[in-house]
């Protein structure tokens, strides 16, 4: 059977699984209706033109998690950023991990989607931010029609969150591939700070497709950050659905560093309603083998006076292929908004291969909007130079690709991300030199 | 220390060095002097091992073992240090961390371990003073909108950090004032001694009046026309390149 026909049989087999009479019940038998409608996207659709499901889309998934497996601390410890304290919301083959976890409910609530979706007290946020401004497209209606089980974050006003939040999804291989569908929402009310890092990390070469959808709400003027990390084995691939709806004068950060997996597809959208909102977008994609990692963003300007900033690097090794596809929508009432993109991309070898499309659509005429996209070799003039100092050839390269994509790495707010995604680059790049430059 | 036998290499198929012989040995300083285009950046780029020349004829030994088939960095390692005319910039390396790792590389590639963190830094901060360096410069990025004095200066402080047994300076007073010459070349000449070597690669005379050579070398065409003492220097600075040409020619 076909995973599209697979997935929207299942759906009855889910229902019996969970509470129908939840009001969200009637937005995931719509959501499965879409996606039924439409099917996965193909390469027809001018968003997908780079980038073909076909080869993840043929193993023989098990579409929903049956089994509880347990994880010790020890064996995954290296997946976390485990030098910080933090809370931890865990997930093992889709299933919440309580004894991974670090949850908290003490002011602001750090949990799990199924009790936010369940219980009585969450359903005043729930009724005002569930699936209220995830996308209508197959692949996001997919997730809502099978959205149970994820991370739920929500900050009330005035509350600077004391630590950073992991959210992490492990699978372990227990069945032999495994769909998931993991659904966030995060809700950060009026003046509230959070740091929030997001990872998929599949334990075995069992293949796991990651559906996952997460929508953040940052309400007036608050701060949040967040970071994906995407270094998961290359039988393990993402479709990564981020949403994120800011307020007045909130400012919004999403760094997404993508080094692993088959294949990444980071659908990341940005609205901005309210005035003096500031967006960042800025990723680092190192890949290699027959790797794909597509960055599809958007940031819809919508009223004045308002920032967006997107800064792409990308190096692409053997045959590897990439995809930065970048729209900017500026509304006619969006005067005064300064939208900056750049995408700056090294290709190693001959095979590899990246395709940029900027897209801006500007219907104000007051604004500033720039965008700018290279594709190049490593210099070889620079390589001489360094060389010429006793840095050897597989050192030189790695410090100039470093060096390349270091401008990213200046806005990442928490030095333990940071060094721990150098030691990733060096151990990507096969060096052990350090690069705290 | 460097031996340049009947030395002839090519770009692109384009004869540049025609059969170079040089014979330096340690504790001298010799100049190479010539008119432009006459080979004295090739032979430069040729013996710090720069790829892109093909060595067609002849050898480079180097405390006599042929050199040939090194590569940049591991000539490196053996003590050629190279002042590059125009350094590259490389934005997003800091100049400590760069001489860090060209430090600790080499240490590496000779079997001995990273310089501990305290003995580099002030091993930093002496060379640094040395060439009259501010430290703020030292974590601003490797060339990245240096005046041409503070690349050259910058040159040198690698070359102090690297205490390279064969320096070859090429063209490296070519945009300095007379302050910053001053620096540099005191900075040559502190670090100068009966162990190593030094090669001056500069089309004006200018510079030898600071770094004293001990042999002089008119190079045209691809050759060696002439050598002899400082004093060729100073007649080459006053009746300039041509009558070495018809010397040549006759």
């Amino acid at each position: 059977m076909e995973l599209k026909d697979k997935l929207v049989s299942s759906f009855m087999a889910f229902e019996d699984l969970i509470d129908i009479d939840s009001p969200v019940h009637d937005i995931r038998t719509e959501a499965i209706k879409t996606f039924e409608t439409k099917g996965f996207p193909t390469k027809r659709l001018e968003a997908w033109k780079y980038t073909s499901l076909n080869s993840i889309l043929k193993p023989n998934y098990s579409v929903f998690p049956k089994h509880e497996n347990a994880l010790e601390y020890g064996d995954v410890k290296q997946y976390f950023i485990h030098d910080i304290d933090s809370y931890k919301i865990i997930f093992v083959d889709g299933k919440y991990s309580s004894h991974l976890s670090q949850t908290t409910h003490e002011g602001i609530d750090v949990c799990l989607m199924s009790a936010a979706l369940s219980k009585p007290k969450y359903r005043l946020v729930i009724d005002n931010y569930f699936n209220k401004i995830a996308g209508k497209d197959s692949l996001s209606s997919l997730n809502t029609a099978f959205s149970a089980e994820g991370a739920y974050i929500h900050i009330p006003k005035n509350k600077v969150v004391d630590k950073p939040i992991q959210i992490l999804h492990f699978s372990t291989g227990n069945e032999s591939a495994l769909m998931l569908q993991p659904r966030n929402l995060v809700v950060v009310d009026e003046n509230s700070h959070v740091q929030i890092i997001e990872r998929h990390q599949s334990l075995t070469e069992n293949p796991v497709l990651n559906n996952s959808v997460t929508e953040i709400y940052a309400n007036k003027r608050a701060i949040v950050d967040y970071y994906k990390i995407q270094n998961d084995r290359q039988t393990a691939s993402l479709i990564d659905n981020t949403f994120i709806n800011q307020k007045q004068e909130s400012v919004a950060k999403v760094h997404t560093f993508s080094f692993g997996g088959k294949l990444t597809r980071n659908n990341l959208n940005f609205f901005q309603n309210g005035e003096r909102i500031d967006s960042t977008m800025k990723g680092i994609t190192i890949i290699g083998d027959k790797q794909h990692v597509d960055h599809n963003t958007l940031v819809h300007h919508i009223e004045p006076n308002c920032e967006s900033h997107q800064d792409y690097k990308g190096i692409f090794d053997d045959k590897a292929t990439g995809v930065f596809n970048g729209k900017v929508v500026v509304e006619k009432e969006a005067q005064k908004t300064n939208a900056f993109q750049a995408n700056n991309n090294i290709l190693i070898s001959d095979k590899a291969s990246i395709n940029t499309k900027p897209q801006l659509e500007i219907f104000a005429d007051d604004v500033k909007c720039s965008h700018g996209c290279t594709i190049g070799q490593l210099d070889d003039s620079a390589m001489f130079y360094l060389r010429s100092r006793g840095i050897p050839e597989k050192e030189a390269k790695a410090l100039l690709m470093f060096a390349f994509s270091n401008n990213v790495l200046d806005s990442v707010k928490i030095p333990e991300i940071k060094s721990r995604i150098t030691k990733i680059i060096a151990k990507k790049l096969g060096v052990n030199i350090g690069f705290d430059l | 220390m460097l031996k340049i036998n009947d030395l002839h290499a090519s770009v692109d198929d384009k004869a540049i060095l025609r059969g170079i012989n040089l014979h330096v040995k340690p504790g001298e300083v010799h100049a190479i002097m010539g008119p432009n285009g006459s080979g004295k950046s090739t032979l430069a780029s040729v013996i710090a091992g720069k790829e892109e020349y093909d060595v067609d004829e002849g050898e480079i030994l180097l405390e006599g073992e042929n050199i040939d088939e090194l590569g940049p960095d591991e000539r490196a390692h053996k003590g050629v240090f190279l002042s590059f005319q125009y350094p590259v910039e490389i934005p997003g390396v800091s100049v400590t961390n760069f001489m860090k790792t060209a430090i600790n590389e080499t240490r590496k590639a000779k079997g001995l371990e990273d310089m501990p963190a305290n003995e580099m830094l002030k091993m930093i901060r002496e060379k640094a003073e040395l060439l009259e360096i501010d430290r703020k410069f030292l974590s601003r990025s490797l060339n990245e909108g240096f005046s041409g004095g503070e690349k050259k200066r910058n040159e040198i402080f690698q070359m102090a950090m690297l205490e390279p047994k064969l320096a070859i300076l090429d063209e490296t007073d070519s945009g300095l004032d007379i302050d910053a010459l001053r620096i540099v070349a005191n900075g040559v000449n502190k670090l100068k001694s009966k162990d190593n070597a030094v090669i001056v690669i500069t089309h004006y005379q200018r510079l030898l009046d600071y770094i004293v050579p001990d042999y002089v070398h008119v190079l045209h065409n691809g050759r060696i026309v002439k050598s002899g003492s400082k004093e060729l220097a100073h007649e080459l600075e006053a009746k300039g390149y041509d009558w070495i040409k018809e010397e040549v020619n006759a």
